[in-house]
């Protein structure tokens, strides 16, 4: 017998007050494996990346790990289980140094509970081994994150996600443009664990991008799958034409409801 | 493809950490508490020349009687900011307390130790709701502390003589257990003519627990994250609610901690409008260099912040001149600290895009 997918959607619904952002779902993930996540604004990626990494909880269906029904109560939760997450925003707090942002929430720590305290020396090191590991040098640990560029920044959570990350890895790109840099570091990264065998779950907005790292693509429209392609399936033009289709289809779709409602819903 | 491959040594990563090896003054401006500790210095001397009798023990006895009160407030209400939140309640829970004790202790005829028990529990109880209000509604913790804050005053000013007969309580140390009750929260030391009183230790402790709290735990991390991004403190999994129920919490048992270390000396308790108090906290903390928008501060500053309060109050007392002149002073000394915070928080901050 195979072994299960590290992680596994099975009619998985996600509702917001009634509204459904996802809707009954079904898709794996397995190691080794870059799935790209591509679809237009409020198609569901976000509320994905949201379950994925235990900031929202699903309403119905399952999301299995390892073949295993899970239900994280905290991002801490999902990231104890070896999935680890670079959100849109990164999620660093500004104002503390760069070792408190990689650690927070696993601090290492010494001593007995009422005196139990931050090991800072083995927090530093770490830190300073996590970024090595993606190929950062010259950060000082000790710098508040204000004071990093925009490359840097997205360096610490890169690094952080790929510390913590024993099973999974979810990125969810910046809506901004990337530099080539950017998108560099992002791709070495994608790429190294997979190598590692870890599921990576990659959401873009690039479709040329997606198509060079990617081996999986995830199409998602309304909060439903609306397609799971391979590179066999698709090149780089198919993509774009499929995004780019559907995002003006949608549009397209919506002017023309609204200017004549007897279309009803279609 | 993409042409040249891009070697990740080159990022700006490296070009940034080299450029900001701060150098010694940076580091030093980059304390917050800076501002505190030298107003607290140019307080001292001008006072000190004006005032002698400041410098004397006994002065200093009366100036750090008052530090240790506002210092205690002070540090709770700090660590609170850093954590993005605010409370204006910890004044009237200091009242209410306190009348609380005062009633089970005096017209009840309750032992102290239950007495201060029940009120401890009571104050704890009315930080959790405020915690609870501010985590479930979302609402501006100004607001929500605020609110609490007029029911928890008016009720205690119009209960107390309903239930006491009139508006002071006294007499309380014929209640059974005072004298051990007294010695924790009343002792007094002289030393060369200054009498120092137990709240000094209960301040030093505060701020050292609350200062290691801070910077030195998983639980200070939390919220020092959260007062810098709640955002990102939750996409991290910071337990945001657990960390500001139990923040509210220990602002409340400050408050509790300071009606009880202003019941036992007097063996009595008013029922007082104390709103301002919760200002005069908020004021010592910012002062001490705790950024109004959370995600950083320090506890040693705040209590350079009480000492600079209480040096200004005690010196224009002792100078003769008008009592209220020290609120206009500390309006002073508030602007400038939240100018020089200003500073600060642009040297922490990026340095200029290239």
């Amino acid at each position: 017998m195979p072994a299960p997918p590290v992680l596994e959607l099975r009619g998985l619904s996600v509702r917001y007050g009634g509204v459904p952002a996802l809707d009954r779902v079904g898709v794996t993930f397995e190691g080794g494996c870059i799935t790209c996540v591509l679809g237009e604004n409020g198609s569901g990626k976000s509320t994905l990346v949201a379950v994925l990494s235990g900031l929202r909880a699903h309403d119905d269906g399952d999301l299995l790990l390892d073949g295993v029904p899970v239900r994280f109560r905290s991002p801490r939760a999902a990231r104890e289980a070896g999935i680890a997450t670079v959100w849109q925003d990164l999620a660093v707090a500004p104002l503390l140094s760069v070792w408190r942002n990689l650690c927070l929430g696993a601090e290492p720590t010494r001593g007995r509970w009422p005196l139990r305290r931050l090991d800072v020396d083995a927090a530093r090191e770490t830190t300073v081994r996590a970024l090595e590991r993606i190929g950062v040098t010259g950060v000082d640990p000790d710098q508040p994150v204000n004071s990093l560029q925009a490359g840097a920044r997205q360096s610490l959570a890169i690094a952080r996600a790929v510390h913590f990350g024993a099973r999974a890895l979810v990125l969810d790109e910046p809506t901004e443009p990337m530099t080539i840099a950017q998108h560099t570091l992002v791709g070495q990264a994608v790429l190294g664990a997979r190598a590692r065998g870890l599921a990576v779950v990659l959401v873009t907005h690039n479709p040329r991008y997606a198509h060079l790292v990617g081996d999986r693509f995830l199409l998602l429209a309304r909060g439903q799958v609306a397609g799971d392609l391979t590179r066999a399936d698709v090149d780089a033009d198919d993509l774009t034409r499929l995004m780019a289709g559907g995002e003006e289809l949608t549009a397209l779709t919506t002017r023309l409801q609204e200017l004549h409602p007897e279309l009803g819903d279609r | 493809m993409p042409g040249d491959p891009v070697i990740v040594d080159r990022l700006p990563v490296a070009r940034v950490a080299a450029a900001h090896r701060r150098r010694v003054a940076d580091r030093v401006l980059a304390r917050p508490s800076i501002a505190a500790v030298l107003a607290l210095l140019v307080v001292v001397a001008v006072f000190g020349v004006r005032v002698p009798g400041l410098l004397t023990l006994e002065g200093l006895a009366g100036v750090l009687d008052a530090a240790a009160l506002l210092g205690i407030g002070g540090v709770a209400v700090g660590l609170l900011l850093v954590g993005g939140h605010f409370d204006l309640s910890i004044g009237t829970v200091t009242v209410a307390s306190a009348v609380l004790t005062g009633v089970l202790a005096g017209p009840m005829e309750w032992g102290i130790w239950p007495a201060l028990a029940v009120s401890l529990a009571a104050a704890l109880t009315v930080g959790l709701v405020n915690g609870w209000l501010v985590v479930r509604t979302g609402l501006p913790s100004f607001l929500v502390t605020l609110a609490t804050a007029l029911v928890l005053q008016g009720t205690t000013v119009s209960a107390l003589p309903l239930v006491a007969g009139g508006p002071r309580i006294t007499g309380l140390d014929e209640a059974p257990g005072w004298s051990s009750a007294a010695a924790l929260f009343g002792s007094t030391a002289e030393v060369g003519g200054g009498v120092f009183r137990v709240s000094l230790l209960w301040w030093l402790a505060g701020t050292a627990g609350a200062g290691w709290l801070l910077w030195r735990t998983r639980f200070g991390n939390d919220v020092l994250a959260m007062g810098s991004s709640r955002r990102a403190a939750r996409e991290l999994g910071v337990p945001v609610q657990r960390t500001t129920l139990t923040l509210y919490a220990l602002t409340a048992t400050a408050g509790w901690l300071l009606g009880t270390l202003a019941l036992v000396p007097a063996a009595s308790v008013a029922a007082t409008p104390s709103l301002i108090l919760a200002i005069d906290f908020v004021v010592v903390a910012v002062i001490g260099g705790c950024l109004l928008t959370g995600g950083y501060g320090s506890m040693a500053g705040a209590a350079a912040g009480a000492l600079l309060y209480a040096v200004a109050r005690r010196g224009v007392e002792l100078a003769g001149w008008d009592p209220r002149w020290s609120q206009a002073l500390l309006g002073v000394f508030l602007l400038v600290a939240l100018l020089v915070g200003g500073v600060v928080r642009a040297r922490l901050r990026a340095a200029p895009r290239s």
